[in-house]
C-alpha cells in the first residue's frame, strides 16, 4: 500500500519533470544559431523548396504554436521526421536505442557487481595491502574518462594481443538473430542461437568494461567507506558478541545497511553511462543511440535532438524511481517515513 | 560465594592511531565469582567498555590490540582459544548489553530477525523455527514489553529508547548466559525510565542467579545493583572489594574523590569532585597514572606503577600509601 502510493506520487512528479525538460530542449534547440532547413537541404537548394519544408515543419509559426504541434504529436507517439535520415525519428530510435541500452545494461551490471565486490573487500580488510590496491585503482578509475580506457583496450586487447574484436556487435560470419528486442544478446538467447550469443558477448566485453570502469571505481570507493565505517558500529560488535557466525554478520548484518549509499549513487552513474557511451560507441564502431544523438546535434536536426533528449530523460527518470524503490526496500527508515506520508 | 567465573589478569590494550599508539589498558585485574554482581565504576574514557569488549573478543582490531594479559573463563584463557571455541562462549555463556541501544540494534532488520538470530545461535542444540519464535516472544514478555508479536515485526526506529533497551536486555538474557555484562545500560535513556529499566534488569538477574558485571559511572547505581565494586582509572583497576567495605572506607585517593563528588540532598553547596581530567593515552603519566592529580603524590609515585594488592581481607588497592 505504502509503496504503491509512493510510486504513484513519483510517477506524477516525473510527468512534470519530463514536461519541463521538453520545453527546455525545445527552446534551446531553436534558439541556437543556424537554419536547420537550409542545413538539411544544402546551400544550393532553391528558396521555394526551403520555404516549403519550413512550412511543412511549422517552423514559420511562433514558438508556442510550434511547441503545441510537437507536443500533440509526441503524445500520440509521433516525434516528427528527421531532417537527415528522412525517416520518422521514432524509427531511428527503435533502431539505435537497443544497441546502446544493451551496452549500458551490461556496463551497469559490471559496474554494480564488481564495484560493490571490490569495495566490500577493501572495506572489510581496510588499511591492508588489498585495500591499498583497490584504492589506487579506484582513484585511477574515477579520474580517467571512459574513452581513454576504450582506446587503451582497443590497442592492447584488440590489436596487440588480438583477444577481442575491435568493432561492431557481431562477427560477419555469424548468422544474425531476428530482431525482436533489438538487443543482440537477448534476441539470440530467445531464439536459442548460442553462437550469436557468445559472439555478441565477446564483442561487448571491451566497450562495456571501458564504459563501466569509471562508475565501478566510484561504487567501490563509496562501498569501501561505508563498510569500513559500519564495521566499527556497535550493532556489528553486538551481533558478533552474541555468537552469530562471522560470515553471517558480514554478508547479512553488515552488507545490507552498507549498500544504501552505493545504490543511491548507482542510479546517477547508470544515467551518466549513456552520456559517456558516445565516444566509446565511436571508438568501437557501435551503431548506438549516443552516436545518433551527437550527430543530430551537430546537424541541428531539431526533431531528432528533442527525441534523443526526451528518451534520455525517460531513462533517467525511470532509473531514479527504480533506485528509490530499491533504497526504500533496503532501508526501513525511508520506507516507514514514506508510509507516514513524509 | 561460588567459584571464580571470570578472571582478568594484567590486561594491556593499545590502539593504533595516526599519531602513534594509545596505551589504553595498563594492566587490568578483575574477577567475578559465580552469582556475584560486580560494579565497575570509572569516568568516561577510562577503559571500562574496552575491557569488556576484550572478554568477548569483539574489540575492533585494527585499531585495537591486546598486547599482554589473560582472560580466564572457568580457568581457560579466552585470548588463547581458537575462534570456533570463542564462538561457543559468546551469547551462550557470556552476553553483553551495550550502552546505546539505538547503536546496538541493526537499523535495517526487524527486532524479530535480530532476536531470533541471537536465540538460534545462542542455544546449545538446534531448535525448530517455531520454538525459536516462541522463545523470542517469551523473552520480550519477560522484559515487560506489551504486544510482543507486533514488536517482533517492528524495526528499531519504531520503538522508543526505553523499549529498545528492553529489547537488548531480552536478547542478552534470552540465551540464559552464565555471565551478563551490562555496559551502562541506562545512560542513554530518559531519566524517568532509567530507574524502571534498572529494577527490571535487577529482578531478572536475581531470579536467574546470573553473574553480572555492571558498568557505570554512577556510584548510586553501584550501591543499588552490586555486591562487589571495582574502581577504574585511566586503564587501571585502582581499587576493588566488597561493596559495604568500599563505601564505608574508600582507600585510594581517587575513590575518595569520587565519593566526595556525589552531590548530597542535604548540606547544600556544590560537590567537590576530583580536580584535573583523565590523562592523554598517547603519552600517559609514568608510574601511577593518577599521580599528577593526586594530593598525596610522593616521588615514588611517578617512578613505579603501584601493584594491586590486598590491604584488609579482600579489599585491594593499587596505591603506595598503603604499601610500606
Amino acid at each position: 500500500m505504502g509503496i504503491l502510493k509512493f510510486l504513484a506520487k513519483r510517477l506524477v512528479f516525473s510527468v512534470f519533470v519530463l514536461l519541463g525538460l521538453s520545453i527546455l530542449i525545445f527552446l534551446i534547440s531553436r534558439v541556437l544559431p543556424g537554419d536547420p532547413v537550409r542545413m538539411a537541404l544544402g546551400p544550393r537548394a532553391p528558396e521555394w523548396a526551403v520555404q516549403q519544408l519550413r512550412e511543412q515543419m511549422h517552423l514559420d509559426k511562433p514558438l508556442p504554436v510550434q511547441y503545441y504541434y510537437w507536443l500533440s504529436g509526441a503524445l500520440r507517439g509521433d516525434l516528427g521526421q528527421s531532417l537527415f535520415t528522412r525517416r520518422a525519428v521514432i524509427d531511428d530510435i527503435k533502431e539505435f536505442l537497443p544497441a546502446t541500452m544493451e551496452l549500458a545494461l551490461f556496463a551497469g551490471v559490471i559496474m554494480a557487481v564488481f564495484g560493490i565486490l571490490f569495495g566490500a573487500i577493501a572495506g572489510r580488510y581496510s588499511n591492508t595491502w588489498i585495500d591499498n590496491v583497490v584504492r589506487i585503482f579506484s582513484y585511477i578509475g574515477v579520474v580517467t574518462p571512459s574513452f581513454v580506457f576504450a582506446i587503451l583496450f582497443l590497442l592492447l586487447f584488440g590489436y596487440l594481443l588480438g583477444w577481442f574484436p575491435t568493432a561492431g556487435r557481431l562477427s560477419p560470419w555469424i548468422q544474425r538473430p531476428p530482431v525482436i528486442t533489438g538487443m543482440v544478446t537477448v534476441d539470440s538467447l530467445i531464439t536459442g542461437n548460442w553462437a550469436a550469443l557468445g559472439d555478441a558477448l565477446w564483442h561487448m566485453v571491451l566497450p562495456a568494461v571501458a564504459l563501466a570502469l569509471g562508475g565501478m571505481a566510484q561504487e567501490a570507493r563509496i562501498t569501501r567507506a561505508t563498510i569500513s565505517d559500519n564495521l566499527k558500529k556497535d550493532y556489528i560488535a553486538s551481533a558478533k558478541g552474541f555468537g552469530v557466525p562471522e560470515r553471517l554478520v558480514m554478508l547479512k548484518y553488515l552488507l545490507k545497511p552498507s549498500l544504501i549509499p552505493t545504490v543511491s549513487i548507482l542510479g546517477l552513474d547508470f544515467a551518466s553511462l549513456l552520456g559517456n557511451a558516445f565516444l566509446v560507441e565511436l571508438i568501437f564502431n557501435w551503431p548506438g543511440f549516443s552516436r545518433y544523438g551527437i550527430n543530430a546535434m551537430l546537424r541541428k536536426d531539431l526533431n531528432a535532438i528533442a527525441a534523443v533528449v526526451m528518451v534520455l530523460g525517460v531513462v533517467f527518470v525511470t532509473v531514479n524511481i527504480l533506485v528509490d524503490l530499491v533504497v526504500a526496500w533496503l532501508d526501513p527508515r525511508i520506507r516507514l517515513g514514506a508510509e507516514r506520508g513524509k | 560465594m561460588g567459584d571464580v567465573l571470570l578472571d582478568i589478569r594484567d590486561l594491556y590494550v593499545e590502539f593504533k592511531v595516526y599519531e602513534g599508539k594509545l596505551k589504553v589498558l595498563n594492566g587490568v585485574f578483575l574477577s567475578v565469582r559465580e552469582g556475584q554482581r560486580v560494579g565497575l565504576v570509572g569516568e568516561a574514557g577510562c577503559g571500562k567498555t574496552t575491557t569488556m569488549k576484550c572478554v568477548l573478543r569483539i574489540l575492533p582490531s585494527p585499531p585495537g590490540r591486546i598486547t599482554e594479559g589473560e582472560i580466564l573463563f572457568r580457568g581457560e584463557d579466552i585470548l588463547q582459544m581458537p575462534p570456533r571455541k570463542v564462538q561457543l562462549i559468546r551469547g551462550r555463556r557470556i552476553s553483553m548489553i551495550f550502552q546505546d541501544p539505538t547503536a546496538a540494534l541493526n537499523p535495517v532488520f526487524t527486532i524479530g530477525d535480530q532476536l531470533m538470530t541471537v536465540i538460534r545461535y545462542g542455544s546449545r542444540n538446534s531448535l525448530p523455527k517455531k520454538e525459536i519464535r516462541q522463545r523470542a516472544i517469551k523473552a520480550l514478555q519477560e522484559v515487560q514489553l506489551p504486544d510482543p508479536e507486533r514488536i517482533l515485526a517492528s524495526y528499531p526506529i519504531q520503538l522508543s529508547g526505553g523499549m529498545r533497551q528492553r529489547v537488548c536486555i531480552a536478547m542478552a538474557l534470552s540465551t540464559e548466559p552464565e555471565l551478563l555484562i551490562a555496559d551502562e545500560p541506562t545512560t542513554n535513556l530518559d531519566v524517568t525510565i532509567q530507574d524502571q529499566v534498572l529494577r527490571l534488569l535487577n529482578a531478572l538477574v536475581e531470579r536467574r542467579n546470573t553473574s553480572v558485571i555492571f558498568i557505570t559511572h554512577s556510584l548510586g547505581v553501584v550501591r543499588e545493583m552490586a555486591d562487589w565494586v571495582y574502581v577504574m582509572y585511566a586503564g587501571n583497576i585502582i581499587e576493588g572489594g566488597p561493596k559495604e567495605e568500599l563505601f564505608r572506607e574508600p582507600l585510594h585517593p581517587y575513590t575518595r574523590g569520587l565519593m566526595r563528588a556525589v552531590p548530597k540532598l542535604t548540606g547544600g553547596g556544590i560537590a567537590e569532585g576530583v580536580p584535573g581530567r583523565i590523562p592523554d593515552y598517547l603519552d600517559p603519566p609514568s608510574g601511577c597514572r593518577f599521580h599528577p592529580r593526586c594530593e598525596h603524590a610522593m616521588p615514588r609515585c611517578s617512578q613505579e606503577k603501584p601493584p594491586f594488592l590486598p590491604v584488609t581481607g579482600e579489599h585491594r588497592v593499587a596505591c603506595f600509601l598503603y604499601q610500606g
